[in-house]
């Protein structure tokens, strides 16, 4: 553990000095992926809490500016009274996750399966970056192509390649009314075939996750006066028997999903993946906890056995993850997805791995 | 023949090197047509080996070079290097995979925008990114630049597309960016490389999503007796909670165009027209149209239109998406340009850009995607006519700098690319410019890849003037 107390600049000024005055940094906004914000050996740990604050929103632009530390919970209180939301549904928002933590570890939740996630919806950037300088990219309208879309770039780069100090994002009218679903099936061949057939329909769902071992939880979501026509339809083109869930335990039951650390003990770790991997991922991963998200393309895991196992079993099936909770010397797991692409871009940003994690450090020098 | 050309063509066969002047001609503008450049010579690559031989060919021998697609860029992002090498990669058009269950298509860069849709549609699937060159545009093309097209407020550009690519560095080395789930892990490289101008690489397999197509559609058409209307309704329909598709406004200049062109049946008395076009499921569209119907009914438009069938959907659409051509029409020459605002700022904008026209004498037509504050002035000019070009340019520039004023961008689709490359430093800081700078250096640090493009700086372009033939009296645009 690092000997120095922790950093809490309150100005992008203080951010650079800390990164000019610091050859080691670790970030850390509201601390909810422990994995990622604990300071790893020689690292000085630099807080962005009191960065914190939205910046600019004007609910008829569709878009919503915040310093990187500002909770989600503070920007989807402020964007739920213009009756707006965070498309892509971030994890964690009671856990006091901040929006530049999201974008640094790259986190949507199960409600990107109606519009996209994390990096459909990031517009603009500011940043300050290994050498101290502070760099903007993007902008503060839904849609601009000027310049390297650096905002993307920042997407999952777990503040290896800049500390993100400011946040630009496109939001959307939220749904007036939304229901859910829960249709169980036989067994995992007959739930994905049914996911399969939803996903390539023009059926337009909120949510569509996978729940092992056989069981799809879907969410609808639009104008009240058409809801119960389309559930009527949703059920017709499911022809299996379904739960129904509305109104306020409807609402809870999706909220409460949103806490990933109650999904149970061990390591907490993100998955991305494609439905197709699923059948023979399934059997491999035991009785750990998880959930598929967006039609199979998210998986959020509690594995409650050694990390060991699960880099091996992730290599074997060719996937990456990211370990949110839980001691990892690394917390990018499985596949390696460096390249030199990779190298050259985190040098040219980093050039002295201030910000780089210690395993990269060690590879370095 | 110098060693340097011999070499090319070792590498590739005749048919396949251009380096005669006749061949050249095609490839030296692209839609920014105001410019030309000659390069050294093309080369048509058929495989990603050969791409890759090209760019160590132009490493090797310091060349600077541009990889393009069919050449429809209009902000100069294809123009030649003069004397380097173009990468032409219009052979590389081959669908190499269409997986409707997994709702993914595998292309090659030469592959056409408009085909990936086509040959998605019997499964009940298309690719959302429309860009109006959408029947000529390649993918290549659209990666470089991140084309937009009508429908980026609710699906985004081109980049929220693309799963994955396979790249050939500015050194000739191959990596592998982002992969078939639409989540990632780590940095998203594939997002940075969308959208960089052929600065950091030449895409030779790129990995698309799929949509499924939406049940239904609600086209309409609102007709206005001032633009400031047509705008105020945009800001209306938004305000109502309202996500339509697609919202597109034309001013009479290009409506009139539009109308001489493809005869779309548009009110041609009209001072500005409103498109508006929800989509999704038939319960849901339905009841969306109700609260839309009102939300018109109130912005004092004097007639609307639906379309009561996917032939009369389409006829709207044909002349907004003809309008860049059809403008054409009544202009020997004009200039697209691309500046996004805030929306609320639309009015604002118009009212500027009527106020700069006036003053700089020359017209100009209006077609936008009003949803998400893409506004497309058309700047019309005759070359022909001694500073005509230039009064065209300093207009251009002075609506990109009122845009970046306003809170927006001078570019929501088109690119930087050769025009735009000096009014970046009115959107970005010097230390912004510098880091993409850096990230430009550390992949290319002899600046080969498209040089002259992006960043500020850089040889003047050549002003194309008429065509040779056109001079000569042989050919005319009349």
């Amino acid at each position: 553990m690092s000997e120095a107390q922790p950093l809490r600049p309150t100005s992008v000024a203080e951010v650079q000095e800390a990164v000019r005055a610091y050859p080691r940094l670790r970030v850390r906004g509201g601390g909810s992926k422990p994995a990622l914000s604990t300071p790893q050996e020689g690292q000085v740990l630099l807080e962005l809490g009191s960065l914190r604050g939205v910046v600019e929103y004007d609910p008829s632009e569709y878009v919503v500016v915040a310093r990187a530390g500002t909770p989600l919970a503070e920007v989807e209180t402020l964007l739920a009274q213009h009756g707006q939301y965070l498309p892509f549904d971030p994890p964690l928002v009671e856990q006091g996750a901040t929006l530049g933590g999201t974008v640094a570890a790259g986190l949507s939740g199960p409600m990107r399966q109606r519009y996209g996630g994390v990096r459909d919806f990031i517009l603009g950037v500011q940043f300050v970056d290994g050498t101290g300088c502070l760099v903007r990219g993007g902008g503060r309208v839904v849609k601009n192509a000027a310049g390297f879309d650096l905002p993307k770039l920042m997407v999952g780069s777990l503040g290896r390649l800049g500390v993100l100090t400011e946040l630009a994002f496109k939001v959307f009218p939220a749904p007036k009314a939304t229901c859910t679903l829960e249709v169980a099936f036989p067994g995992l061949e007959e739930a994905l075939e049914a996911l399969y057939r939803l996903a390539g329909s023009s059926i337009e769902l909120y949510a569509l996750d996978l729940v092992p071992p056989a069981t799809l939880v879907l969410r609808l979501g639009g104008l009240a006066e058409a809801l119960s026509a389309r559930l009527e339809r949703l059920q017709g083109f499911l022809a299996r028997p379904a739960e129904v869930w509305q109104g306020a335990e409807e609402q809870g039951y999706w909220r409460s999903l949103r806490n990933l650390q109650a999904l149970g003990p061990g390591y907490l770790v993100k998955i991305a993946l494609s439905a197709r991997q699923i059948p023979s991922l399934e059997p491999a991963l035991g009785n750990s906890p998880r959930r598929y998200l967006s039609a199979g393309n998210l998986l959020y895991l509690a594995w409650n056995d050694t990390l060991e196992r699960l880099e091996a079993l992730l290599r074997t099936h060719g996937l990456a993850g990211l370990v949110l909770r839980g001691a990892a010397p690394q917390p990018q797991i499985g596949l390696d997805l460096e390249q030199i692409l990779a190298a050259r871009v985190s040098a040219a940003l980093d050039p002295e791995g201030r910000l780089a994690s210690s395993s990269v450090y060690a590879a370095q020098n | 023949m110098n060693p340097m050309l011999a070499e090319l063509e070792r590498l590739f066969p005749r048919g396949r090197l251009l380096t005669q002047p006749g061949e050249l001609v095609p490839y030296e503008s692209d839609a920014l047509t105001a410019f030309r450049a000659r390069p050294l010579a093309v080369v048509l690559p058929e495989s990603h080996e050969e791409v890759a031989e090209a760019v160590r060919w132009c490493v090797r021998h310091q060349v600077p070079y541009v990889a393009r697609g069919s050449g429809t860029s209009l902000s100069g992002g294809s123009l030649p290097v003069e004397g380097g090498l173009v990468i032409g990669l219009n052979r590389m058009n081959r669908l190499l995979r269409l997986d409707p269950k997994e709702r993914i298509a595998v292309v090659q860069p030469g592959f056409i925008n408009l085909q990936v849709s086509q040959a998605a549609a019997p499964y009940g699937l298309y690719y959302a990114p429309d860009p109006s060159s959408q029947p000529v545009s390649t993918i290549g093309g659209n990666l470089a630049f991140n084309s937009g097209g009508a429908h980026c407020l609710k699906y985004g550009m081109t980049s929220n597309h693309v799963l994955a690519a396979r790249v050939v560095l500015p050194d000739g080395e191959t990596v592998e960016l982002g992969q078939e789930s639409l989540e990632g892990i780590g940095p998203d490289w594939l997002g940075l490389f969308v959208g960089s101008e052929g600065l950091l690489g030449i895409a030779t397999e790129v990995t698309l999503r799929l949509l499924p197509k939406p049940e239904a559609y609600h086209t309409l058409l609102a007709a206005y007796d001032s633009l400031e209307k047509a705008g105020e309704a945009v800001a209306a329909v938004v305000a109502s909670g309202l996500l339509p598709g697609a919202m597109e406004i034309m001013d009479a200049l290009a409506i009139e165009a539009a109308e001489a062109a493809v005869q779309a049946g548009y009110p041609k008395e009209a001072r500005a027209l409103l498109i508006v076009e929800l989509e999704g499921e038939a319960p849901q569209v339905e009841a969306e149209a109700r609260y839309l119907e009102e939300v018109i009914r109130q912005s004092g438009a004097y007639e609307v239109r639906v379309a009561q069938s996917s032939e009369e959907r389409l006829k709207i659409w044909k002349g907004r998406k003809a309008a860049f051509s059809a403008v054409g029409r009544l202009s020997p020459d004009y200039i697209v340009q691309d500046g996004v605002v805030p929306r609320s700022k639309l009015g604002q904008a118009l009212a500027g850009i009527e106020k700069l026209s006036a003053r700089h004498g020359l017209r100009v037509a209006n077609v936008f995607h009003a949803g998400d504050g893409n506004l497309h002035p058309l700047i019309l000019y005759n070359g022909r006519v001694e500073g005509e070009l230039e009064r065209a340019e300093a207009l251009a520039g002075e609506i990109l700098e009122m845009c970046v004023r306003l809170g927006g961008s001078i570019t929501g689709e088109h690119g930087v690319g050769m025009e735009k490359r000096a009014y970046m430093p009115s959107m970005f800081t010097p230390e912004d410019l510098e880091a993409m700078r850096r990230i430009r250096q550390a992949l290319d640090p002899l600046e080969l890849a498209n040089r002259g493009k992006m960043f500020p700086g850089g040889p003047p372009p050549h002003p194309s003037g008429p065509h040779p033939l056109e001079k000569a009296g042989v050919i005319a645009r009349e």
